[in-house]
């Protein structure tokens, strides 16, 4: 059962500087960094102490409200310090890394000989659960459900995205173990989305349901996949998982070890040559990006521009990410910048603005809001860039007031933040949607659970 | 050190303290600010409410500049001097009496804003850049500017500081302000002398024993609403030769202006087009009613009722309502379904109080604000179709 998606409604937003595809070895990091607040909605329980050396693998803290779930490290090592903020709240784990990098053995397993329990029992004991996220509420799967689908997108239509088909090129092995093993935790199918002319190392699997996608941004979020698929209804679960993410699964099935590297994309208008590096999951980023940027007022970013986290050089490779973007910073006046003709941004109305004038033409934005924070007043432009069968202005109003019944009704249970990137960047006045949305999400997951 | 360091130093200074509302308005208009993404995406589009509320007031000004012209035209021609329309007598005149309008417009109208973005200490919102262009342009040009400053102030606060300012207002605060002031002062906005600069102050004269001719500068609606003849031809009516209030008058140029606001996306084209469609559809049911002849030719309805249809697009201030008014994106419906089925009933309803109100033949004020109110109803049933849907997709599952 094969569906072909094509969106209309949506934006590609071209920005200059993409990564070239040529991989080198990023510069070995010294110190590598587990940030708790890369996993939603989780309360860490530390289970080393500063001082403890730990091997690849394993864990360094569980969640509170799931023992079992463990969070492991990325490299063998010593913890050198954990930082805490405000109520002692667990802000970092920094590990120095060892030179030569021990890993804990999981076993190798057999992923079509395997229960469905077994595989759950065996992801989170070995730390690759964390990779498994649900909706609703976009957070780490619950492992006590079993979803009615999986998906997985393996189309990047985000800016300056990194490749799937290009990273994921020779990782068919992982990928089908991983997607074996995930199948068997599905009452349905794992949906697995390539681009439409992409040759894609996902295109070949064997059980999955594959869906070919064409169109603009947001067409690659696995959010409008859902929602064109089978879409998530009160009560229903869904799980997803990124591609670069299956590949670890796979391997520590096939291995039985917990591998964090993977290939990145340092992309974005400051950075010198844009290429892709092989580096680890908790890398400072100082070692991706030192000696590689031009100019020093620019913003570094773990993930892409749109729902990616800011970054210091001292900070580290997110979680979840696989790209780290950099662009100017935009903390400067503009003379006149609110009435005069527009050539050097994106905009999606043609208010003596003319990027409509240029479809090809590659930006180079920075960070600036281009105006204030203001109520929302203009309507009907969200919904040209959001392909879901939802009202997105509604939907965030009622986040705002609080309406619980009312966010359920519009479509809340379907919806995570990066859906509603979009709306945010074209928003005339200026709301944090994803914010709103997140905080919307924490609160139904609160009250209604 | 630049006026661009010296501004921001200020800015600096007055953080916490109440001036500073104030002060960013008018920093910000010489400069975007430096404010850069600090929560979700990184990069925004270009777009801002600044630049959307000046792309309408800068379809409004070729309206403005007509009215100008168009006040010294009516004018010197009721006088018995008349001069071309394009001449800087004609200009010159409407100028001075326009100017002082805009001015009170403004001043009075940013006051009052300015006033309570320090006490609410919030930023001043750009709302009433275009209320404050929209207001002298839809009132007659003698209206005491002491009268424009009562009915700006009650617009404003009432129309739109008591329900939370810009965004959050049920009633569009231009229409407020005129409909206080109709309201208010009905013989100031109404009936045949008020139309054309100096009629009035004529009409006192006369009454006051002068022997002078009395001047008539009654609207085409006016004159309809009474069964009169009026002379002005099809062509006057379509470019604006005719008396009305200041800015409405040229159809011409508000389709300009329309065509404008859609090619930029500012104003919203589906409403634009189903009030002229319900309008349309309206005003072929009257000219229905008259052919089948169910109507008496003594009727007081049946000069309004056998205008052609689309004569009415042409008279009054339907185009300009439709365009400027209509299209507010806070007041109107905000679900695009919701804007067809808005825009629709706002050009029928137009028409119907036109043809049915002699008393003000100029309905779309009166039909727009009443639509204003019946906005949220219309997207709320659009929205809960939406949530059926929802629902119904869960049903045939659960099934």
């Amino acid at each position: 059962m094969s569906q072909d998606i094509r969106i209309k409604k949506g934006l590609d937003i071209k920005l200059k500087g993409e990564a070239e595809k040529v991989t080198e070895q990023a510069l070995a990091s010294n110190m590598y960094t587990i940030k708790p607040e890369d996993f939603h909605s989780i309360i860490p329980k530390l289970s080393i102490k500063i001082g403890a050396k730990v091997k690849a693998g394993e864990a360094v803290f569980y969640n509170k409200a799931n023992e079992n779930m463990k969070f492991p490290s990325p490299v063998s090592g010593e913890v050198v310090d954990i930082i805490r903020g405000e109520k002692r709240k667990i802000l970092a784990i920094k590990i120095s890394a060892d030179k030569d990098q021990q890993f804990v053995d999981f076993g190798k397993k057999d992923p079509k000989a395997m229960k469905a329990d077994e595989i759950k029992s065996h992801l989170l004991a070995a730390g690759c659960w964390p990779f498994i996220k649900q909706r609703p509420y976009d957070v780490i799967a619950k492992p006590s459900n079993t979803p009615k689908a999986i998906f997985i997108s393996g189309y990047a239509s985000a800016p300056l995205a990194a490749d799937y088909n290009y990273v994921l090129a020779g990782k068919e092995k992982e990928l089908q173990a991983a997607v074996t093993a995930l199948s068997k935790l599905t009452s349905g199918s794992v949906h697995v989305s390539v681009g439409k002319n992409d040759n894609s190392p996902l295109a070949g699997l064997d059980n999955i349901s594959l869906h070919k996608v064409s169109g603009p941004h947001p067409s690659g979020n696995v959010g409008t996949q859902i929602a064109k698929i089978d879409p998530v209804n009160k009560s229903e679960v869904v799980w997803t998982i990124n591609p670069q993410d299956l590949v670890i699964i796979g391997e520590l099935l096939l291995t039985g070890m917990f591998n964090a590297e993977r290939i990145i994309a340092l992309a974005g208008s400051s950075v010198a040559t844009p290429k892709y590096y092989t580096t680890k999951i908790g890398a400072t980023i100082a070692s991706l990006v030192d000696g590689k940027l031009q100019g020093d007022n620019n913003r570094i970013i773990s993930g892409n521009v749109l729902t990616g986290t800011a970054k210091s050089l001292k900070g580290s490779l997110g979680y979840y990410d696989n790209m780290v973007t950099v662009i100017p910073e935009g903390n400067d006046y503009e003379m006149f910048g609110w009435n005069l003709p527009v050539f050097n941004k994106i905009s999606t109305s043609r208010a003596l603005t003319f990027s409509w004038l240029f479809p090809n033409k590659k930006y180079d934005l920075n960070t600036n809001t281009n105006g204030e924070h203001r109520a929302f007043v203009v309507t009907g432009n969200y919904e040209e860039v959001f392909p879901l069968d939802i009202y997105p202005m509604q939907l965030l109003k009622a986040c705002k007031y609080k309406d619980l019944d009312e966010m359920e009704q519009l479509g809340m249970y379907e919806v995570a933040p990066e859906d509603f990137a979009l709306t945010e960047f074209v928003c005339v006045s200026k709301q944090p949607h994803q914010e709103i949305i997140r905080k919307g999400l924490d609160l139904m997951l609160k009250e209604i659970g | 050190m630049g006026l661009k360091e010296n501004l921001h130093n200020i800015k600096e200074k007055g953080k916490g303290k109440k001036w500073l509302p104030a002060y960013s308005a008018l920093h910000t208009f010489l400069y975007t600010p430096n404010e850069t993404t600090h929560s979700g995406g990184h990069v925004r589009a270009a777009d801002d409410l600044k630049r959307t509320m000046t792309m309408v007031v800068l379809a409004l000004i070729p309206c403005l500049i007509f009215g100008m012209f168009n006040t010294g035209f009516q004018h010197f021609k009721a006088f018995g001097a008349p001069v071309e329309f394009l001449s800087m007598d004609a200009f010159w005149f409407g100028f001075l009496k326009i100017l002082p309008l805009i001015i009170v417009s403004y001043v009075v109208g940013l006051g009052v804003e300015v006033l309570f973005a320090v006490i609410k200490g919030h930023e001043v919102e750009e709302g009433y850049f275009v209320t404050g262009m929209l207001v002298p342009l839809i009132v007659p040009v003698d209206i005491p500017l002491w009268m424009l400053a009562v009915a700006v102030i009650f617009g404003v606060v009432i129309g739109k500081e008591v329900f939370g300012g810009t965004g959050m207002n049920i009633l569009n605060p231009a229409l407020v302000i005129r409909a206080f002031l109709f309201f208010a002062y009905p013989t100031w906005m109404s009936g045949d002398k008020v139309w054309v600069e100096g009629a009035t102050e004529r009409a006192k004269e006369i009454a006051a024993g002068a022997n002078l001719d009395a001047i008539s500068g009654e609207t085409i609606l006016g004159s309809l609403a009474q069964g009169k003849e009026f002379a002005y031809t099809v062509s006057d009516m379509f470019f604006g030769y005719i008396p009305g209030s200041v800015g409405e008058t040229s159809t011409f140029l508000i389709l300009l202006a329309g065509i404008f606001l859609v090619a930029t996306k500012i104003g919203s084209w589906r409403i634009m087009l189903s009030s002229v469609v319900g309008a349309l559809v309206m005003g072929l049911i009257f000219n229905g009613v008259v052919n089948a002849g169910w109507i008496a030719e003594g009727s007081k309805f049946y000069s309004l009722m056998s205008t052609e249809f689309w004569h009415h697009l042409l008279i009054g201030g339907f185009a300009f309502g439709v365009v400027f008014m209509a299209t507010d994106p806070v007041t109107a419906s905000q679900t695009n379904k919701g804007k067809w089925i808005y825009g629709f009933l706002i050009g029928f309803i137009s028409i119907l109080i036109r043809v049915f109100n002699p008393a003000y033949p100029e309905g779309v004020m009166l039909a727009i604000l009443l639509m204003n109110v019946f906005a949220p109803t219309i997207d709320h049933y659009v929205v809960q179709g939406n949530v059926k849907r929802r629902l119904k997709r869960l049903k045939v599952k659960t099934a």
